[in-house]
């Protein structure tokens, strides 16, 4: 084996920050969406509609059951298909991301949701709130507290499944990685470095919310 | 001012409330007491619609519970209601759990809010307690400040379900001599306890009952001197003796 080589890492940092770019963009974007379906879904699964609900736990464990390299493939294929033209791959992704994830983001939302004692609904409509005031002023702000580090840890394992953008072409961070690590002929160093950024950024995310865990007692 | 007809409610096979009747004036201080699952609680959370009943009628303010004419939730800010473990929004302070709903419901500006919230406080023995939050209070303090946050609504009518039910020995008087305050200025109030002094004190009626039955619809000197059911006296017996 040849020596590790340092100058590596800087002769292809604009291309591998490009790739890290991509990444946060699609972490950030997935996470927004999957919040904003697994809301809709957790309050149609909570409601007492039991159509609506019925139909959110229908979509729920649907996406629970399959891959995501599915759902990201069938978004790719079945996007164009539907609206006719095609979108392509990044918003495919996304919209693969945002679907799916929103199943998952659905369980941590309705598990805050029913993590709030049912008498705070109660005591809120008794002062004459209307149920959405009740839920946003009252029972949300509680869910979200209690939710808050299970809503981190799946955006961290987002932004580590974001890599699957290869699958449709996209250059995201690790497949820049491994176009260089080719090129380069230098894989070592490389893929050393890729999981140390990785290593980093998700640990500094889970340290962030230790720490604000101990300063929400 | 409430009127209670031939209120019923299932529980699935189980009946609850059964023919329940009653009419509470203006001013009244109304006492509901009985055995525990005798269905008192769930009789006063039929009364703001918090819980719904089957058969029958409620009427408040002269508006039926249960007609789709009523607006549910305005009727509900005139009525207001105590919870036995009180039920403060814990990530709200004092005057914020006060002042939610005069801002979101009656749309009242926050200087008037605030100012209300803060002469509520003082009125329940809580002024330098505004701006904690509920965890650093006491349970006596906290249920102090559940009637002030109900009371900020203007309620024409109090409801209480067992409000010191929770509460060490120690607090529960911190509590009720509020309430009686209360009823001192005029206030009309259900109130489901089972502390016979307070309904001794100020009560003007007793509704005792049991099996989901009001047994008894009494005034109050009468019923502790003279109850008539077997029931009711064998209740009184057992609370008193101790």
């Amino acid at each position: 084996m040849s020596e590790f080589d340092w100058t590596v890492f800087g002769r292809n940092l604009p291309w591998l920050w490009a790739g890290m770019q991509l990444t946060l963009l699609l972490t950030v974007l997935a996470v927004i969406g999957g919040i904003a379906v697994g809301v809709l879904l957790a309050l149609g699964r909570l409601s007492t509609w039991k159509a609506l609900s019925l139909a959110s736990k229908i979509y729920v464990d649907t996406f629970r059951s399959i891959p995501l390299v599915l759902a990201v493939f069938w978004f790719y294929f079945l996007v164009p298909v539907i609206t006719g033209h095609p979108v392509g791959p990044f918003y495919s992704v996304l919209i693969a991301f945002v679907f799916f994830e929103g199943a998952y983001f659905s369980e941590i939302v309705r598990a805050g949701i029913q993590g709030v004692r049912r008498a705070q609904m109660s005591a809120a409509l008794a002062t004459g709130l209307t149920h959405l005031q009740a839920l946003r002023f009252v029972v949300m702000p509680q869910a979200i507290r209690n939710m808050y580090p299970v809503l981190v840890t799946r955006s961290i394992i987002i932004f580590q499944d974001t890599s699957l953008a290869f699958v449709v072409g996209l250059t995201d961070f690790l497949t820049a990685a491994n176009i260089v690590a080719i090129r380069e002929g230098r894989p070592t160093e490389i893929y050393c470095f890729v999981a140390v950024v990785y290593f980093v950024i998700c640990s500094a995310a889970e340290f962030g919310v230790n720490q604000s865990k101990k300063v929400t007692r | 001012m409430i009127t209670l007809q031939g209120v019923n409610k299932w529980f699935g096979p189980l009946q609850v409330l059964a023919d329940c009747n009653a009419a509470i004036d203006q001013g009244e201080v109304v006492v509901i007491c009985g055995p525990s699952g005798s269905g008192k609680s769930t009789l006063i959370k039929c009364i703001n619609g918090l819980e719904e009943f089957q058969k029958g009628q409620i009427i408040v303010n002269e508006q039926s519970i249960k007609s789709p004419k009523t607006n549910i939730y305005r009727l509900r800010s005139k009525v207001g209601m105590v919870f036995q473990n009180f039920e403060l929004y814990p990530h709200l302070t004092c005057i914020e759990n006060i002042t939610l709903a005069p801002l979101k419901v009656l749309k009242r500006s926050r200087d008037e809010s605030m100012a209300r919230a803060k002469k509520l406080l003082q009125q329940v023995g809580l002024s330098a307690h505004g701006e904690k939050y509920p965890s650093q209070l006491s349970g006596g303090q906290q249920q102090r400040v559940a009637i002030a946050r109900s009371l900020a609504m203007d309620p024409l009518v109090m409801l209480f379900d067992e409000p010191t039910s929770a509460l060490d020995p120690e607090m529960i008087n911190e509590v009720l001599d509020v309430m009686v305050d209360l009823a001192r200025s005029g206030m009309t109030m259900v109130v489901v306890t089972h502390e016979m002094g307070f309904a001794q004190s100020v009560g003007t009626r007793v509704l005792f009952m049991d099996q989901g039955r009001i047994v008894e619809d009494r005034k109050c000197p009468e019923f502790f001197t003279d109850p008539r059911s077997d029931r009711a006296k064998a209740f009184l017996s057992k609370i008193v003796k101790h």
